[in-house]
């Protein structure tokens, strides 16, 4: 074995403005290359916020209230404080949000004094942007719709987005930094190659760029940020009693979008919800994590993968993320 | 899966490794077991492939269909990408880059490689030493990744032979050394059978090493990164100029290398204005010490012109400062090198134009010959002199990856058409 395994060792380094007589003084803390894996993954974020700042001529963070967004905000906070976020927070409501969630967003973007703007896509459905088969059917995929004319309208240059690699294998495939062309497409076969923490930002006028921070993180990690920064995350992602029903291997919410029908009997269960998303589709699990702490207990034993469990749109094809990216979906 | 992964919140440390060989030497096999082995496969993934084993008429369950990836990648057969993947143990989080190993694919092999703590070379065990394995060493050297695992897979095949374990360790050792590889770990394995990656198995009862996962576990990194020289490439300047913080400036950016503490002696390049070090700030507070790779924002105690695309160094280890340096290219764009054209860098925090004023040589990755050429291909690998517009603030890229590395962008096209490392001045 050629590879030498050593303990983690103090590091001996003078501290300025404290003088002792005759004794050097040894500080016990980290070494470089010894960060814990959140703090490694921190200062990866932090670092690829300030490129996005630094280079892109009008970015914008997109903010929906969901935790991997929550995550991205104090990201955001670590990034430019004490100064203010060099972009807005942008949400593209599908109108078929958790009124939870909505709630949660604006309280949010309040405390933390950025500017919101929020683009929703009733407007685009009465624009005849977005035509839907009916009135109750998942909007996931037409989000692309809005998001892209919002891009349009606001000349982005940069969305900042809180996916991760570990989501979904179309998503494994992901640069951190991920070019679309002016259509909004992603071209996976095309991809900009991203080496070292070098990130190309560089676009023509119509062009954009998809930002991912939060990119090498996991679910686990997310909630563990989220224990270790004390943040606050809607109610829905803890334990509650919610009307259910069992449809296709999942359990729905029962909310105006979803009603029983046929055989279908609602269930009165203790559930929490994974993602939040479109109501319509987003499926809670049967838990009664009601704590952050109970939470990561049960995501680091967890056995099914996040979208898996709670996204019926992703269970329709294999590549159903795949194709929904390339149509310009984050 | 019904053992239960333990996971705890205290102190893991994050390794990023990637694995370089074909589907043939078994490397979507030896990562489905990896996953498989250390729990991270989630049911629904598993009960998926093991639908889709079925389908095909497999007996078991084929662990290599949990690295499948996209649908134009399974209807050709073949890896387009780097694809990312993660998993944990209660020691350690890691990170695969997990890099098709086709002739070419050079580039995502050096873009994976970039980032990388660890690479582990996959030789099939019939096969022994093939030139792909030799070109995966030299990227591997080149890129300079600091530990190196040579997986001799399929032992299985070859009757768990010791015998073909030293003869691939014997052939692989004459090529390691002439590249000046150290910290080669040969592990022999089974990854159809799991012998060696997560379990010992009993079937290789002669070798005495760890197992994979265990070296993964335990390989120190903490030296990775060079911890002596202080440098901080200046990302943004912070002047909220609100009432309380009237007079605040500060400079963000990332710790790429070494330590720094209040008080200490820095140098502004390539300005050479000096200073001191006055606050340490971030959102949880002040910091008495700083250490690569924390992002922080420093003020300093003298009012000095410092935009992003500075440096920040400490003054009694001081980097390169030039307009005109020798590197070594690794060309990954289907457009050819122009001589005559004028390219971007992006090293650091800053961006200039450059031109490439010679090429010294093409290397031959199967042969690590030196040949004469006008242009570099996609897939090449070149030393060239470069001139750019602009003093860059560089050290070699063996001394400092960090500070090594550039990115060339065509300007037309605004694609990343090559990947850089300075040499050092007398080379």
């Amino acid at each position: 074995m050629d590879i030498i395994m050593s303990d983690m060792h103090d590091f001996v380094a003078p501290v300025s403005g404290i003088a002792m007589k005759n004794e050097s003084i040894i500080i016990k803390r980290r070494t470089a290359g010894q960060l814990s894996h959140l703090d490694s993954l921190e200062s990866e974020s932090v670092h690829i916020l300030r490129e996005v700042a630094a280079e892109c001529a009008n970015p914008a963070l997109l903010f929906s209230g969901g935790k991997d967004s929550i995550v991205l905000l104090r990201l955001a906070e670590k990034a430019f404080r004490p100064g203010r976020f060099p972009f807005p927070l942008l949400h593209i409501d599908t109108g078929h949000n958790f009124p939870e969630v909505i709630d949660f967003r604006d309280r949010r973007s309040d405390q933390l004094g950025e500017r919101l703007i929020v683009r929703s896509m009733e407007d685009s459905i009465k624009q005849g942007r977005v035509v839907l088969r009916s009135k109750n059917q998942s909007r996931n995929a037409f989000q692309s719709v809005t998001l892209l004319d919002t891009i349009a309208e606001l000349h982005l240059d940069a969305c900042i987005g809180g996916a991760r690699r570990d989501e979904e294998k179309a998503r494994a495939k992901e640069r951190i930094f991920s070019f679309r062309d002016e259509f909004g497409q992603w071209d996976p076969k095309n991809q900009r190659p991203e080496l070292w923490d070098i990130y190309n930002t560089r676009v023509h006028a119509g062009e954009n760029i998809r930002v991912f921070p939060i990119s090498n993180w996991t679910e686990l990690d997310v909630w563990e940020y989220i224990a270790r920064e004390r943040l606050e995350v809607p109610n829905i992602y803890f334990a509650h009693k919610r009307d259910v029903i069992r449809r296709d291997n999942g359990l729905l919410p029962v909310s105006d979008l979803v009603q029983p029908t046929g055989s279908e009997q609602p269930e009165n269960l203790m559930v929490r919800f994974r993602t939040v998303g479109d109501m319509s589709c987003t499926c809670p699990v049967e838990s009664d994590a009601n704590s952050v702490e109970k939470i990561i207990a049960e995501t680091a034993i967890t056995h099914i993968t996040e979208r898996g469990a709670t996204r019926m749109d992703d269970q329709t094809s294999d590549a159903s993320m795949e194709l929904r990216k390339k149509e310009g979906y984050f | 899966m019904a053992e239960v992964k333990k996971i705890s919140l205290e102190h893991t440390e994050l390794l990023r490794f990637i694995t370089a060989g074909s589907v043939d030497d078994g490397k979507s096999t030896l990562i489905g077991r990896l996953l498989h082995d250390s729990k991270s496969i989630f049911e629904d993934q598993l009960s998926a492939i093991a639908q889709t084993s079925q389908k095909r008429g497999m007996k078991d369950v084929d662990l290599s269909l949990l690295t499948d990836g996209l649908q134009a990648e399974r209807e050709q057969g073949i890896t387009i990408d780097v694809a990312y993947r993660y998993f944990a143990t209660p020691k350690r989080k890691f990170i695969i880059a997990d890099t098709p190993g086709h002739e070419q694919y050079t580039r995502n092999m050096v873009t994976g490689a970039s980032t990388a703590n660890l690479a582990i070379i996959l030789i099939d065990a019939r096969k022994g030493v093939l030139t792909q394995s030799r070109r995966h060493a030299y990227l591997a050297s080149l890129v300079g990744i600091p530990h190196l695992v040579v997986a001799v897979n399929k032992m299985d095949l070859v009757d768990y032979s010791q015998e073909v374990l030293e003869k691939i360790q014997h052939d692989f050792s004459i090529f390691a050394d002439k590249l000046g590889l150290k910290n080669i770990a040969y592990i022999p394995m089974s990854a159809l059978n799991g012998d060696m990656v997560v379990e010992r198995g009993d079937r290789l009862p002669w070798y005495e090493g760890i197992t994979l996962m265990n070296l993964l576990e335990n390989v120190s990194i903490e030296h990775d990164i060079n911890l002596e020289d202080f440098r901080f490439p200046v990302q943004l300047v912070c002047r909220p100029q609100t009432e309380e913080l009237h007079d605040f400036r500060g400079y963000m950016g990332r710790i790429e290398s070494g330590y720094i503490n209040v008080g200490d002696a820095i140098t502004v390049l390539p300005s050479r204005l000096t200073s001191h070090v006055k606050e340490i700030v971030t959102y949880d507070g002040f910091l008495t010490h700083a250490v690569a790779p924390q992002s922080v924002t420093l003020t300093i105690e003298d009012h000095l012109d410092i935009s992003r695309g500075d440096m920040l160094v400490k003054s009694d280890r001081l980097p390169r400062v030039t307009k005109e340096f020798t590197a070594i290219l690794c060309w990954l764009s289907e457009r050819a090198l122009d001589p005559k054209r004028k390219y971007l860098i992006k090293h650091s925090t800053r961006i200039v134009k450059a031109l490439v004023k010679q090429i010294d040589y093409r290397v031959d990755v199967n042969t690590l010959n030196h040949e004469t050429v006008n242009t570099l291909k996609m897939n090449d690998i070149g030393k060239v002199k470069l001139n750019v517009q602009q003093d860059l603030v560089c050290d070699d890229y063996q001394s400092n990856h960090a500070t090594g590395s550039f990115i060339v962008i065509d300007e037309a096209s605004n694609n990343t058409v090559a990947a850089g490392m300075i040499c050092p001045i007398k080379d």
